[in-house]
Formats: C-alpha cells, structure tokens, sequence
C-alpha cells in the first residue's frame, strides 16, 4: 500500500512540475463543447436536447489526451524498467497510474461538467445524474485507456493507433452515460444505468490492469 | 496440438488440404447459392429479398467466427509462444475484416427494402460496426511497430481485449428490444426456419467456412515462406565478403 502511493504521490509530483496537465485538459473540454453551439446553432431546445452525449463525447476526448504520454516518458527514460523490478506487482503500478490519471485528468472534468450543462441550456434535472454517471464512467475510461496506451509503447503513430484501438471500446460508456442522463431529464428512473456504468468500472478494474501489465511486460522484453 | 505448432507439418499437412478445401468452397457455395437464390420460396412477407439472408446470415457468422478464431490463435500465441499462432492470428484478421464489412453491406442492403433504412443504430449493427474496428485496431496495431514479433504480441493481447464484444454480439437481440431480428438457427430449442431454406443457409456457412480455412492456409503458407525468404536473404548478406578498408580487398567476415 505504501508502495502504492509512492507511486501515485510521484506520478502527482511530475504532473505538478510539468504544470498546466489538468488545467489544458479542462480548457480542452471547455473548447469542444463550447465549439457545438457554433456548428449546431444557438437554437436553445436543440443545445437543451445534445447536451448530454455533447459533454459526454467531448469527456471521451479529453480523458484521451493526457493517455499517450501515462508511460512514453517512463518507457523512454528506462524508469519503466526500474518500476518493474520493484517488489510491487506491475499490475499494482499500473492501478497507480490509473489512478493518477483519473485524478489529474478526469475529476476536474467532473467538476467543469455542470458549468458546461448550464450554457448548454441542460435540464436542471440532469445535473446530479450527469455528475454521478461521470464519476462512474470516466474511471473505466481511464481504465480501458491505460491498456491502449501500454499497447501502443513503442509504435511508429503512437497517438493516432490509440484513439483508433480505445475509442470502440468506450462505445458501451458512452451509450449507458448519455441514456442515464436523458433518463434523468425525462423523469424516468436511472437505477439500471448508473447500476450498469458501475459493473463496466467494476469489470474493468479487475480485467484492465491486467491485461495492461502483460502488453508492458511484452513491450519491455 | 504442439504437434501441429511445427511450420514444415504445417506446410506438409496444408498443402495436402488446400485442393480439397478449394474444391469443397466451390461446390458448396455453388450448391447453396442455386438453392437460395433458385429453388428455395420466396418468403410470404420480405418476397424475393429474402434472399440477401442466404449471404448476409454466412458471413455475419464467419464475422464473429473469425474473431473467435483469431482469439483463439491470439491466446496459444501468448501462452505457449508458438511462432506459428502469431502467424494464424495475424493471417486470420483481414480475413476477419472482410467477412465483417460483406455483413455490415449486406445488412445494409436488406435494411432498406425491409426496414426502410440503410443503417439502424440498434444494438446488433452497433456491436458488429464495433467488431469491424477492432478487426482494423489489430490490423494496424500488427503492423505499427519495426520489430514483427513485438506486433503480432501486442496485437494478440489487444485481441483477447476485444473478445469481450463477441458474446455482446451473439446475444445483443435478447438482451435488446432491436429492429434486428433474434436468432433464428442456434437456438436452444431448434431452428425455427423451414428446412427449404435451413438447408442452403447451412451449405453456404459451411462453404464460407472452408473459404476461410483455405484463404487462411494460403496467408500462413505465404508468411511462412516469406519468413524463410528473410532468413535466407539474412545468411546472404552475413555471408557476402565486405570490403572493409575501402581499397578494392574484400574481407569475409565468416569464422
């Protein structure tokens, strides 16, 4: 466990004195949704009505921005190799860096969340839900991201391959988020698809870790 | 099975096979392809284009077939390191692909007489639109990296990542209420399709399987020797006296 947040307080340290990660991740966020009333149209029952899958696409880019550098650094600089050889299991490492991403990457997006609905003219009704769904969803996301980005070390397009390998498989988050929250604005009940967002977190915590450690053991042989 | 795992048996036994299965795809998608689209009846409600069901339902099988398959070799290929799983996995996908973009065209086809639409963002063709970009995710995740063998090992863990679609697949008609209609062949308590038109469905699931077995056998047959190529060329070059100092008196650097 101590190991565990060794890990984690030196994954916050580096993302603290290279600045500005988290804060670019919101200002990302903002940007994209900010730009859809400008292609769709100022019209507010229209902005009213996409709110919902508008932030939630936009929350699936942004948690894929911070993906690709979670271990170029580390795999370039050799510290990858020294993470290894600690007594920590190298799926322990890699829960760390899950962790350390949501936490820099996909809480403040919770938090700017809200704000963002209530330009876009969202039902008040949504908000509460939106915000639990995030909280459910953007875990698995960073989840199921971590395993594209311990596939990709290495590559030649790095950047590129990853959005083409993590985004199908955030296609189930997607939908249940986006359905939880139009659930909630429709006045109907939400239990089966925050239920739902929570087993995906739930399976991908016990099967990504996993899966990540065995591309980065294959990555480093 | 490690019996098999040797690539001069498997170019032994695959070339014996290839005839056979060439000659088994033709006759039999022949044969099946008469009796949809000649003998079997036209059905009371969808009348002539029903008979789209006699190619899209085949390859939509061999679709998640192919998958299985390549999954399959993915998972002998990281536990045992055969040489040769890689090369089945990686020989497997665009065949994969293929068969998964034939379902999503066809469908596509038969959804617009029938359905009045071309595509219909219900849970069957969502899931299948997604198998198609895990079939591309691992095409290019193979092929993303200088070392081959570092590919094909990223690719298979990235396989096994993706099997998790293909029960979604199989059982997205009962889970959702869909446009698509449920399984009618693989069901619990028999088919529930008249025989005239079971029969020709089998014979082409059946020649689209031998299809695959032999477009597979001839990818692997190829990559196997295109390895020995390598290897060869490789020898040549270590072997070839280089001309070290620059004046004209080559050096065998051999021994």
């Amino acid at each position: 466990m101590t190991r565990l947040a060794c890990i984690l307080g030196r994954e916050f340290r580096l993302a603290q004195r290279h600045g500005m990660d988290s804060v670019l991740v919101v200002v990302f966020f903002v940007l994209a949704v900010v730009l859809f009333p400008f292609g769709v149209g100022p019209e507010p029952n229209i902005l009213a009505r996409i709110a919902a899958g508008v932030l939630w696409v936009a929350a699936l880019f942004a948690t894929m921005l911070g993906l690709e550098r979670l271990f170029q650094a580390d795999y370039e600089d050799g510290s990858l190799e020294l993470l290894m050889l600690t007594p920590l299991p190298l799926e322990g490492v890699v829960l760390a860096k899950v962790a350390a991403h949501w936490l820099t990457t996909g809480l403040p997006l919770l938090i700017a969340a809200p704000l963002l609905a209530a330009i876009l003219n969202m039902n008040v009704a949504g908000f509460l839900v939106l915000i639990l769904a995030l909280l459910l969803g953007t875990p698995t996301l960073s989840l199921i991201g971590t395993v594209g980005a311990a596939l990709v070390l290495g590559s030649r397009r790095g950047g590129i391959l990853l959005s083409l390998l993590v985004l199908p498989l955030y296609i189930p988050v997607l939908i249940f988020g986006v359905s939880a929250v139009d659930a909630a604005i429709g006045g109907f009940g939400v239990r089966a698809q925050l239920l739902i967002l929570g087993a995906f977190l739930l399976a991908s915590l016990a099967l990504c870790p996993w899966a990540a450690a065995a591309a980065l053991r294959q990555a480093l042989e | 099975m490690h019996r098999f795992a040797n690539p001069n048996r498997f170019m032994q036994i695959s070339g014996a096979l290839l005839p056979w299965t060439a000659a088994s795809t033709v006759l039999l998608v022949a044969a099946g392809l008469y009796l949809g689209l000649f003998r079997a009846p036209p059905d009371y409600q969808q009348g002539e284009s029903v008979r789209i069901m006699y190619v899209h339902v085949p390859t939509s099988w061999m679709a998640m077939f192919c998958y299985t398959f390549l999954a399959g070799s993915a998972a002998v290929g990281l536990i045992w390191k055969h040489p040769l799983a890689d090369l089945s996995a990686k020989a497997a996908a665009p065949i994969g692909a293929c068969f998964t973009l034939l379902a999503l065209a066809t469908g596509s086809l038969w959804g617009k007489p029938m359905w009045g639409t071309w595509w219909e963002w219900d849970a069957r063709l969502t899931s299948v639109l997604v198998l198609f970009f895990l079939y591309l995710g691992y095409i290019a995740l193979v092929n993303a990296f200088d070392d081959p063998t570092r590919g094909v090992r990223a690719g298979s863990i990235l396989a096994l990542v993706g099997f998790v679609n293909v029960p979604i697949i199989k059982f997205s008609v009962d889970w959702w209420n869909t446009l698509h209609q449920p399984a009618s062949v693989f069901r619990m308590d028999g088919p529930t399709i008249h025989t005239s038109m079971l029969i020709p469905l089998l014979l082409m699931g059946v020649g689209f399987t031998t299809y695959f077995f032999w477009v597979w056998m001839l990818r692997v047959r190829t990559e196997i020797v295109a390895g020995k190529i390598r290897a060869h060329r490789r020898r040549q070059v270590q072997r070839a006296p280089v001309d070290f100092a620059g004046d004209g008196r080559a050096v065998s650097t051999e021994g």
